[in-house]
């Protein structure tokens, strides 16, 4: 592995994966950060190798796939399931799902 | 010292596609909850977006119509965030490739001049559900109904400088999307909704001071006032020596106040990507000219077609073209008359029309008297056929449906009489009645003809021809 | 019975030999002997596959019967199946019934294909050892102290101890290839795109094919004729017209150049393994196939590239899994955002975790261009690479694994030595080429397999090759003793 550029050398500390947690909303256990810090540093120092390579005037390659978007024509196929697609959910309520109080 | 308001304006409008922008649900507006939204809205596992094409030409057409570069190849993105209204946990979007982009429109300033305001880009996405908050006591409730609705948003550049031309701009923009029929721009549905950008600065300042987005305004009233208010606001917090923080702020209307969005408050990363569930929009050439040939006639080209070709004032084309239900009602009726003048047209349409429709509470395309009848109405005014006051009556016939013009005029036999021995008759029998009348005038009273010309219409029902009863009067008075 | 192809026992059926149901009640008593000790299925499906059985039956009785009617197959837990539970081996789906199925299901279900169950999966199908689900290890029918691979590990035992005629699976990274190598199995990865991904829950959606875990290249031959073509549903579904694959196998050879990328055969690969993939190339080369080294010069960055890109569109992809419309959703969270982080952080296992944590980090403000951007310009060189390749050669052959497979517990602890195992099937993936795998012998008694990988759309070519292989070998008829 290259340790020279600030990428693969970068460890994550249990705060920066604390941050991650949040914005990718996982609870974490205390007892856990500490591996988990580790663990991802590891990953991210893997991910580091790429570093090495020049990519100067590369195309970003998004898909392997090299064609136009598809266009569907502008017509109603669905019809109301509502009653089989609740029979999964947790909490609803007059068809509404319920979720803890959002504050605006 | 001199403060400029430096507003920008986010639009985010609906477009009117029968189906959701990657599934195949209804969008119409207010079915029960939930009761639209099918797997690909509701985030399933495993389901898969595909694009209406009906957004991508929607999309071009407000490109086309604003100035704007249609873009070869748009990609969309993934905006990914947390909310219950959201339900994939991220908003299908675009970002750094839209689909239109660089543009202008232009509108009135209160010194009549025009002023040109860029429009950054407009971008292709998708609406998010709704979450209701009453009722549930402890909990909110989720509609996705409109989840994966179509929006279309309309970037400007900061361009406006005061709350007065940011209203300009959104009923510019608003009368637009209708004209083009790619919205029904409904402000109570929420179709059409507004979010502003306001910052404020010392005038000949250049550099932009720290701006509050003001989320969704959605009336052409909220978004002037919420940015008069904000900005008082931010020149007041200046002025106390603080400093303006970066949020997003809601628009109390009740307290005519802004204050912070709580649920926003958490800095947000939304970590955009190209959404490899999609592929590159490639729209080409050929669309766009196809496009391009089936536009409609805009606002400001029609207004000045109507000055040019109808001959009518600059209020009159302003009142006829503010919809295009209304200025196609116009040009059928002007279509349809032969002698009628275009200003005579442009009077009624203006007043008995208009009238007509807010007391039966319709639209000008439900009118109950059809453009090609009230060209044939005014037709026999233009050759006197009838009075200004008989044609109101017969209006008023269309109206309840008693039959055609010509029908009317026969069934109550509203014809002028204008045969002059008919009227040489009647006024001949009016002096004979009124001898003492006769030589007062004939002694030079000149105020007694009008009595004289009174009776004959009398005597006639109203029929008579007015003008050619004070000519008879006169000539048979002096023989 | 159970050591027959599906080519061999669609001819069973055909000459009505044997009833679909005699067929499924034969297999779900063996799912019932052996699985206990497998654990390869997460749910068996009893009842519905002996309707099914009967249903074609009928069908064959009625002169309407494809190849595959009346065929038990098992599809692996990440498609969607109507009326079923759809776990994706994962706690916050183990109680998710979905209300459709997934377009793989449903063509094969209109084959009329008989589904005896769900197979078991590293959750999300993250994991090279089907270690990582949540209804625990899959064990390696060759060696019960040994991984089947993964993710598509339930699927490549099941069919290995024939507990099921053939089996689907997904590929990402290597997850029908790897296992299918580890178990002795004949795996496919068709061409990104050539099977719609619609009802198969997305892991890394650029990167996701479905294909299939069979006994030979015929067997998967036949599923593949089914299972490929457009699907309206997906809009990175591939229009072009599907060849009739069994037919194309039957078409006489025609001389290949095979090319071998040097690089797979570094220090990394285990020497024995090494050889049973040299001496399988002797086998094309006394087939006529002239064998020609190639360099892949960015392959060694497909582990990091793909590392990055994976990860990436899985933290986006399992987003949606929120505990409010359906899933796993923790008791008693009073507030919006605890019921978010506890019912997602009680819901997802370790190693599903460790993804969304990589993914959210190299897409955050930062980091994008520096990892997420790199990581797409190095796998377009990784799929130029490939391109040049085949301009000089038909198809390229080496080892699918560095190693046979590997003790339970051993790598698990260790994401880094994990993400190695797929160090050589990881580039058809990035590059959306179709590969597979076949067994080529046997190293310490357990199976080895070699990796064909072709240009795009070339499967009829992959399958042939791997079918004349199989003409000249028995690797791929050997079984497990305990369930031979």
């Amino acid at each position: 592995m290259c340790f020279d550029c600030e990428f693969c050398a970068v460890p994550l500390t249990p705060e920066d994966v604390q941050k991650l947690c949040t914005l990718a909303r996982l609870e974490i256990g205390p007892e856990e950060i500490g591996d988990l810090s580790a663990k991802l540093s590891d990953i991210v120092r893997l991910a580091g190798e790429l570093q090495a390579q020049d990519t100067a005037g590369v195309a970003p390659m998004a898909h392997p796939l090299d064609r136009p978007q598809r266009l569907r024509p502008d017509t109603v196929t669905e019809t109301d399931t509502r009653e089989l697609f609740q029979q999964n959910a947790p909490l609803v309520e007059q068809g509404l799902y319920l979720v803890p109080k959002v504050i605006e | 010292m001199d403060w400029e308001i430096v507003i920008g304006l986010e639009i985010h409008t609906q477009l009117a596609t029968r189906s959701k922008i990657f599934s195949g649900a209804a969008t119409a507006y207010g079915a029960a909850p939930n009761t639209q939204a099918c797997l690909v809205d509701l985030g399933y596992p495993g389901v898969l977006p595909v694009l209406n094409e009906q957004v991508v030409v929607m999309a071009v057409k407000f490109g086309l119509a604003t100035h704007c570069q249609i873009a070869k190849r748009s990609v969309f993105a993934r905006k990914n965030y947390f909310y219950p209204d959201l339900p994939k946990g991220y908003q299908i979007s675009q970002y750094e490739l839209p689909i239109v982009h660089s543009g202008y429109i232009q509108i009135p300033t209160s010194d009549g001049a025009l002023k040109t305001i860029g429009i950054t880009r407009a971008h292709l996405e998708e609406d998010a559900g709704k979450s209701l908050h009453e009722n549930f006591h402890d909990y909110s409730g989720i509609d996705l109904n409109r989840a994966g609705t179509p929006l279309l948003e309309i970037v400007t550049e900061p361009d406006l400088r005061s709350a007065a031309e940011a209203g300009a701009y959104m009923r510019k923009i608003h009368e637009l999307v209708r004209y083009l029929g790619i919205s029904d721009g409904n402000m109570q549905e929420g179709s059409f909704r507004c979010d502003a950008n306001v910052s404020v600065r010392p005038v000949g300042e250049t550099k932009l001071g720290t701006r509050t987005e003001l989320k969704n305004l959605n009336s052409f009233r909220f978004v002037e006032k919420a940015i008069e208010v904000e900005a008082e606001r931010q020149i007041e917090l200046l002025l106390d020596g603080g400093s303006v923080v970066q949020e997003t702020r809601l628009y109390d209307p009740d307290k005519n106040e802004t204050r912070p969005m709580r649920s926003k408050e958490e800095a947000n990363d939304y970590r955009y990507f190209p959404d490899p569930d999609l592929l590159p929009v490639v729209i080409e050439p050929s669309l766009i000219e196809s496009i391009r040939a089936k536009l409609p006639e805009l606002p400001d080209a029609k207004r000045a077609r109507f000055t040019e070709q109808y001959a009518l004032s600059d209020y009159d084309a302003d009142v006829l073209t503010s919809s295009a239900g209304l200025a196609d009602y116009f040009e059928s009726a002007a279509a349809a008359a032969r002698t009628a003048p275009a200003k005579l047209i442009a009077n009624w349409v203006q007043g008995k029309v208009i009238a007509a429709l807010n007391e039966d509470g319709l639209e000008i395309s439900q009118s109950k008297v059809a453009p090609a009848a009230l060209g044939a109405l005014l037709d026999k005014i233009a050759d006197g056929t009838l009075s200004g006051k008989l044609a109101n009556d017969v209006f008023d016939a269309l109206r309840t449906g008693e039959g055609t013009v010509d029908e009317i005029i026969q069934q109550r036999g509203l014809k002028q009489i204008t045969d002059s021995s008919a009227i040489e008759q009647l006024v001949a029998g009016v002096i004979d009645d009124h001898p003492e009348q006769a030589q007062q005038f004939r002694d030079g009273n000149e105020k007694v003809i009008g009595f004289l010309v009174g009776q004959v219409m009398k005597a006639s029902q109203g029929k008579a021809n007015p003008k050619q009863v004070n000519e008879v009067l006169r000539r048979l008075l002096l023989e | 019975m159970h050591k027959d192809t599906l080519t061999e026992l669609s001819a069973s059926l055909g000459a009505r030999r044997i009833s679909a149901r005699e067929l499924a009640e034969y297999y779900l008593e063996r799912i019932e002997r052996f699985d206990p000790a497998l654990n390869a299925f997460v749910t068996v499906t009893p009842e519905q596959a002996l309707k099914e059985a009967d249903a074609a039956d009928r069908r064959i009785a009625d002169g309407t019967a494809t190849p595959l009617t009346g065929i038990p197959l098992a599809h692996k837990d990440i498609f969607c199946t109507a009326g079923i539970k759809t776990s994706c081996s994962s706690r916050m789906l183990d109680n998710f019934i979905s209300p459709y199925d997934a377009t793989v299901v449903a063509r094969l279900k209109d084959a009329g294909a008989v589904l005896l169950g769900k197979t078991n999966m590293d959750e999300f199908a993250m994991g090279s050892s089907n270690e990582t689900s949540y209804y625990g290890p899959v064990r390696n029918p060759w060696d019960h102290e040994r991984v089947p691979g993964g993710s598509s590990g339930g699927s490549a035992a099941a069919v290995t101890a024939s507990l099921c005629s053939a089996a689907t699976g997904t590929d990402t990274g290597g997850s029908i290839r790897q296992p299918a190598a580890l178990t002795g199995l004949t795996g496919i990865k068709p061409t990104y795109g050539r099977v719609s991904r619609y009802g198969m829950i997305a892991f890394a959606s650029s990167l996701d094919q479905a294909g299939t875990l069979t006994r030979s290249a015929a067997d998967a031959a036949l599923l593949l004729q089914v299972m490929a073509g457009f699907d309206a549903n997906d809009s990175t579904s591939l229009p072009d017209p599907v060849p009739n694959y069994p037919d194309e196998l039957q078409t006489p050879w025609e001389k290949l150049r095979i090319g071998v990328p040097e690089n797979f055969f570094d220090d990394g690969l285990d020497a024995d393994n090494a050889a049973a993939v040299r001496a399988s190339l002797e086998v094309f080369e006394k087939l006529g196939a002239t064998i020609k080294n190639v360099r892949l010069d960015h392959i060694h960055l497909s582990v990091p590239a793909y590392y990055v890109v994976a990860p990436a569109e899985a933290s986006s992809n399992l987003s949606r899994y929120d505990g409010v419309r359906y899933g796993y959703r923790a008791e008693g969270s009073d507030d919006l955002l605890e019921l978010y982080m506890r019912s997602r952080g009680e819901g997802f296992g370790a190693e599903v975790k460790r993804r969304i944590l990589t993914g959210t980090y190299v897409l955050s403000t930062g980091y994008y261009d520096a990892y997420y951007l790199q990581a797409q310009k190095v796998r377009q060189l990784i799929a130029e690479d490939f391109a040049r390749a085949f301009t000089e050669v038909d198809l390229l052959a080496g080892p699918t694994t560095p190693t046979p497979a590997f003790p339970i517990g051993q790598k698990v602890g260790d994401p880094i030595q994990m993400y190695l195992n797929d160090i050589y099937t990881i580039g058809a993936n990035l590059a959306g080429l179709p590969a597979m795998s076949v067994p080529c012998g046997f190293v310490d008694g357990l199976p080895v397999g070699l990796q064909l990988i072709g240009p795009h759309l070339a499967e009829s070519r992959l399958l042939k090759a791997a079918h004349y292989f199989q003409l000249e070998t028995d690797w791929h008829r050997r079984l497990p003793a305990a369930y031979a």
